[in-house]
């Protein structure tokens, strides 16, 4: 019995070990994004003080451009997901379903896509960007991203729609069905799991992304996504970094993302399983 | 109404050839079984049939049409899977109305159709119903429904008792079976391993081995006259009994079969053995009996035996009813038989 209690002790210990060095940072953040003034250099835990005044400034100071920024964000993750889960959902059913010659090497083709680190193909994509004449626009970043999230995104669907039974296909092909309305009306609605979770990880990290939208769309103020604009943030002079809007613009941008996973929650877990289990 | 014929048709997945050409006629309004072994091709068979794999060489035609190119769902042809392939996120309904709606069916028609669908199957209470709430004899129905629903010309049936068990298997076998006495002229093709479903449906079977057709008949006529040793030995059960040796000389054939219930305990004469197993099955039962040949011989005897185990007998063939074989495994011809 005594040995027992250690052990649950020593679990919940590391629980909340865990936990906290997950969740301190962003709890860190959102306490000192109610700060201003000196109060944001004193180190404390716990808040001290509830001053919105940091959220009004990065909201409504400087025409806008921060909102400017978030619905430029919302844009490009948004139409980022659309892109790929449609090629995704395509490309699965094709090298899921479909046989044909070279199958195996290009499934591993794009998984090794999937490998490249961002920098090492950063020069060639900017080459690409600049030919198409994409250079300081919104497309630019979509291109790239959709680059990047395609990869998973058949993959994780691939293996999805390889694991539903062929029966299901064939009976609506009886039932005269083309591949497109499989796709549509069969496979899909079976697939939510699969479409949510690799939706949310794409748009989480098209939301996120810094590197890309840096160097595609530095010169452009309109054009920024919010990492990018969170990080020129200016104070009121150059050797002033404005820490309390810096942290408020912060916890704006972790809000959606933290009402996506809460919305679909029960969705990722299934889609996470069953990639896991049958994967 | 379709009758179907398969013109030395072959299919060979890669280099492996599964269907070494068939030919094969089904009549209009028949009830057709594919029966054989595992791996003998009659789901490849079926599934040709039905357009879901390509013809590699021979012609399949429909009343006269050739239809090798033909889509699935053009020719006129709704399939039962084993697994039942209902679609889970639908209900019911929708998985029976699904094919009818693609078919651009109008919305009063489509749900005329699925409710008399669903009458003759009752399964009317369900039809709000999804696929996982019901169990699998109601899941088998449903997918016969929805075949119906489409009102084919032909019904392809692959396996569709397999998952079922024992008693319901008997149960959804039979009402195939009144199925296909209250359509008219619809012809079905029905795959199985199990000759009883075989012999219980089938207007013909056609018999597979090894992608090519053994023999085709009605059941009586593959009972009483098979064309093989195969066929004699897959048709019937329990299985034929075969006898080579000495017990085959006598006939002038290089194997002899008797079935079970063609052999009789005999008082003097026949051959002498020891019984050394018995199964009672009530209405009748089986007797093996060692007459010094490769394996104990089953004889069948009517209602509860008298013999013991151990005990010493004598067994015969009725006469006319002794099935020769030659060295090639093909019969020799029953009339010659019946004369000794």
């Amino acid at each position: 019995m005594k040995n027992s209690w250690v052990k649950t002790i020593a679990f919940y210990a590391f629980v909340v070990f865990i936990v906290v060095q997950a969740v301190f940072p962003l709890y860190y953040a959102i306490i000192t994004s109610f700060k201003s003034g000196t109060a944001l250099f004193e180190i404390s835990y716990w808040p001290t003080t509830f001053d919105l005044s940091n959220y009004q400034s990065v909201l409504f100071k400087g025409q806008g451009a921060f909102i400017g920024n978030l619905w430029n964000s919302l844009w490009v993750a948004t139409l980022t997901v659309t892109i790929a889960l449609f090629l995704g959902v395509t490309a699965a059913y094709s090298l899921s379903r479909i046989k044909f010659r070279g199958r195996g090497l290009l499934l591993m083709t794009i998984l090794a896509v999937s490998m490249f680190p961002q920098v090492a193909v950063l020069a060639g994509l900017f080459q690409v960007v600049q030919t198409l004449g994409l250079y300081n626009t919104d497309w630019s970043l979509i291109f790239s991203y959709t680059i990047f999230t395609l990869p998973f995104t058949v993959w994780v669907l691939t293996t999805f729609m390889r694991d539903l039974p062929i029966e299901l296909e064939e009976a609506a092909i009886v039932d005269g069905a083309t591949p497109w309305i499989i796709i549509r009306r069969i496979f899909m609605p079976l697939m939510w799991p699969a479409l949510v979770t690799t939706g949310l990880l794409a748009f989480i990290a098209a939301w996120n992304e810094y590197l890309f939208a840096l160097t595609f769309t530095a010169s452009s103020d309109k054009n920024r996504t919010v990492p990018v604009g969170i990080a020129m943030l200016s104070g009121s002079s150059d050797h002033e970094i404005p820490w309390g809007a810096i942290m408020a613009a912060s916890v704006i941008v972790t809000l959606p993302l933290i009402a996506l996973v809460l919305i679909f929650q029960k969705k990722i877990i299934a889609g996470l399983t069953a990639g896991g289990v049958k994967g | 109404m379709a009758s179907i014929e398969l013109k030395n048709v072959k299919k060979s997945f890669g280099a492996v050839e599964v269907i070494k050409g068939v030919n094969l006629e089904i009549k209009s309004g028949e009830f057709m079984v594919f029966v054989g072994p595992s791996g003998c091709g009659k789901s490849t068979l079926l599934r040709l049939i039905a357009g879901l794999e390509d013809i590699t060489s021979g012609t399949l035609s429909f009343e006269g049409k050739v239809v090798n190119a033909l889509a699935p769902s053009k020719r006129g042809i709704a399939m039962v899977f084993q697994s039942y392939a209902l679609y889970p996120h639908m209900t019911v309904f929708d998985n029976m109305a699904f094919g009818m709606e693609l078919a651009g069916g109008g919305k009063a028609e489509i749900k005329a159709r699925v409710e008399k669908a669903a009458d003759l199957l009752q399964i009317t209470p369900y039809l709000t119903r999804l696929p996982k709430q019901l169990s699998g004899g109601q899941r088998q129905r449903v997918a016969i429904g929805r075949a119906i629903v489409r009102d084919p010309k032909v019904f392809l049936f692959d396996e569709p008792l397999s998952n079922l068990d024992a008693a319901l298997r008997v149960a959804t076998r039979l009402e195939i079976a009144k199925l296909h006495h209250s359509m008219d002229n619809v012809t079905m093709i029905y795959v199985t391993h199990d000759q009883v479903e075989a012999m219980t449906l089938a207007d013909r079977i056609c018999v597979l081995r090894d992608g090519l057709v053994e023999q085709v008949g009605t059941p009586l006529e593959l009972y009483e006259k098979p064309d093989n040793i195969f066929v004699a030995g897959f048709i019937g059960s329990p299985k034929m009994n075969f006898l080579d040796g000495k017990f085959a000389e006598s006939h002038k054939a290089h194997t002899i079969g008797i079935r079970a219930e063609h052999l009789e305990f005999v008082s003097k004469g026949g051959w002498p053995g020891k019984i050394i197993h018995a199964e009672t099955l009530g209405s009748d039962s089986y007797l093996f009996v060692d007459i010094g040949a490769k394996e104990p011989i089953i004889v069948r005897e009517n209602g509860t035996t008298k013999h013991g185990l151990h005990t010493k007998v004598s067994v015969a063939p009725i006469k006319g009813r002794v099935h020769s074989f030659n060295s090639d495994g093909r019969a020799i011809t029953a009339t010659s038989t019946r004369k000794k």
